[in-house]
């Protein structure tokens, strides 16, 4: 066994050991932490096939940022375990039926038949000078130019829409306009008042003392 | 085969040693600097007791903290909280695996490592979230989720400010980025960078968590932040990374944007001559050094922001000054008035 073979299979088994600790584990800010490790192991077996731009951006994108607000998420639900374990053997049925048929799919969809060694030719090694990063920009930019842009496009409208959905306007909030804080000065906030001084009109020697 | 295999594990394990231990040291001494130069600039003395001129005062504070006992708290979830302040300085050490410090002088020499280092910063947010929820803790919990939101802010305008050293060397490899940048001070890229350049360094004092931006310790409302419940070794292993961190900002800062391990001198007919001897590393290790003082100076000199200042200043300010920035750039680049090697 070389060196690569025993680090494939070392990251296979963390990738699938984690992915059922996602759905095995009981508090779910773990399963949340299991997925990262599962996208952990899933990058380290894209560097093994030098795929290492996808293999950086997933880490960057996935467990950088968007796992990162799944916690988020997550940490701040107030979940009551107990309530969600009852009728488990009613639904256990109908899960795995589910799963089964979900687990046919997936043969059906990237099983042998499509995804094969007589399909899909081995992968090569590529020479000490070949850039990942290069080649990918040549063809997402050349051959895939309009359904990148397609997809930024889409993307674009989707942050709108989450942000019209969630927006209320500005009413009811005691936000704070920085500029408005930014522009006050001594001049437009303090009032200097002169106030003469009241003198007492006849103090005698005997109350003073 | 197992006397190979040996041999690539001993080899693996030399190279992260000598890359670490200067590190570890140079962390040592960054926070023996922070309290002299503050003490300074506060007309104190800072530490001077133990050693001359207080010189030992690192080590003294290692082994006070190594002596002390690490307390689990109670309901805290024990394997989290052991793993929150390990997932913390682990990616702040790999980092520096594709850190050049001379022409030769890489591990890693990966043709993604500006990306490499982008993935690394984003990945210790991690211990940091970890942490915070691990210890079971109102403070904790509180002082992670502004950290690590601060975090998350702050490393797309730091993403942003990438691209543009990017669009300038052509290459996300950093010996190559620090080539282009050769040929004496005016070709360095902090000049037609100069936005990302500040965008960038204040990221980076924002991703560090360091002062003004300090408000995920925020002493006087939170207490200290995410690692409130940490004592001993797991709290120094806190400690550490976020020096770890200042360093590795700085030196990254001198890479990107100051032309490394390039001398200053070049082109200059008679220094250049006199000064070639100086080996690169010190060029890298002098400009990297300038970056950590202003880290200590600005401790010094700025009060903390408040929170909704933070989020503004990096969502509302840095993120359109950067994409402006990019799009000025393309067409300079493009232009006939881009004097910083064709692309």
């Amino acid at each position: 066994m070389s060196f690569e073979q025993i680090v494939f299979y070392g990251f296979s088994f963390m990738l699938i050991f984690s992915a059922l600790m996602v759905i095995l584990v009981k508090n779910s800010v773990k399963a949340a932490l299991f997925l990262v490790l599962c996208f952990f192991a899933s990058s380290a077996l894209w560097l093994l096939l030098e795929a290492e731009f996808l293999a950086i951006t997933l880490m960057l994108v996935y467990v950088g940022a968007v796992m990162v607000l799944f916690l988020f998420v997550v940490m701040m639900l107030d979940i009551n375990y107990s309530a969600l374990r009852q009728g488990y053997t009613k639904v256990l049925p109908i899960a795995l039926m589910v799963a089964l048929g979900f687990l046919l799919l997936l043969q059906w969809l990237v099983g042998n038949e499509h995804f094969g060694l007589n399909i899909i030719a081995e992968p090569q090694k590529h020479p000490a000078d070949y850039s990942n990063v290069r080649e990918l920009g040549r063809v997402l930019y050349t051959d895939y130019f309009y359904p990148f842009e397609l997809a930024a496009v889409i993307l674009l409208v989707a942050i709108i829409a989450a942000i019209s959905l969630t927006f209320r306007g500005k009413r009811g909030r005691k936000s704070q306009d920085i500029d408005k804080q930014v522009e006050a000065n001594k001049q437009n906030r303090l009032k200097v008042v002169k106030v003469e001084p009241v003198v007492s009109p006849k103090i005698s020697d005997g109350e003073k003392a | 085969m197992i006397m190979e295999w040996a041999l690539i594990l001993l080899d693996i394990l030399l190279k992260i040693a000598a890359i670490l231990l200067p590190v570890i040291l140079a962390v040592a001494y960054t926070t023996y600097a922070e309290r002299k130069v503050i003490g300074y600039m506060q007309l104190r003395l800072g530490p001077n007791r133990v050693g001359p001129k207080g010189l030992f005062q690192p080590f003294a504070d290692v082994i006070k903290l190594a002596m002390k006992e690490i307390v689990v708290p109670t309901g805290a979830s024990r394997s989290l909280f052991i793993l929150g302040p390990i997932l913390f300085i682990g990616p702040s050490l790999a980092a520096w695996a594709v850190m050049p410090f001379d022409a030769e002088l890489v591990l890693a020499d990966i043709d993604a490592g500006l990306l490499f280092l982008l993935a690394m910063t984003s990945i210790s947010v991690y211990g940091v979230i970890i942490a915070g929820w691990a210890s079971n803790s109102k403070y904790a919990f509180l002082g992670s989720l502004r950290s690590a939101s601060q975090i998350v802010s702050y490393e797309l305008a730091m993403g942003f400010a990438l691209v543009g050293v990017l669009m300038c060397s052509n290459s996300m490899n950093l010996g190559t980025i620090i080539e282009k940048q050769s040929g004496g001070i005016a070709s360095w890229y902090f000049i037609p960078l100069f936005p990302m350049l500040v965008v960038y360094w204040i990221s980076g004092v924002a991703e560090t968590n360091r002062a003004p931006f300090d408000l995920a310790e925020g002493e006087s409302e939170i207490v200290a932040g995410f690692h409130v419940e940490y004592a001993g070794m797991a709290f120094a292993l806190f400690f550490l990374a976020e020096y770890a961190n200042m360093i590795l900002i700085s030196c990254l800062t001198a890479v990107m944007f100051f032309g490394g391990w390039l001398s200053p001198f070049q082109g200059i007919p008679v220094l250049d001559n006199l000064t070639s001897w100086i080996p690169g590393t010190v060029w890298l290790l002098l400009k990297a050094g300038f970056f950590l003082f202003l880290f200590l100076w600005f401790r010094a000199t700025f009060p903390r922001f408040r929170y909704d200042q933070v989020m503004r200043l990096g969502w509302k300010i840095f993120i359109p000054v950067t994409i402006v920035w990019i799009v000025v750039l393309a067409v300079w680049i493009k232009s006939p008035f881009w004097l910083w090697g064709a692309s």
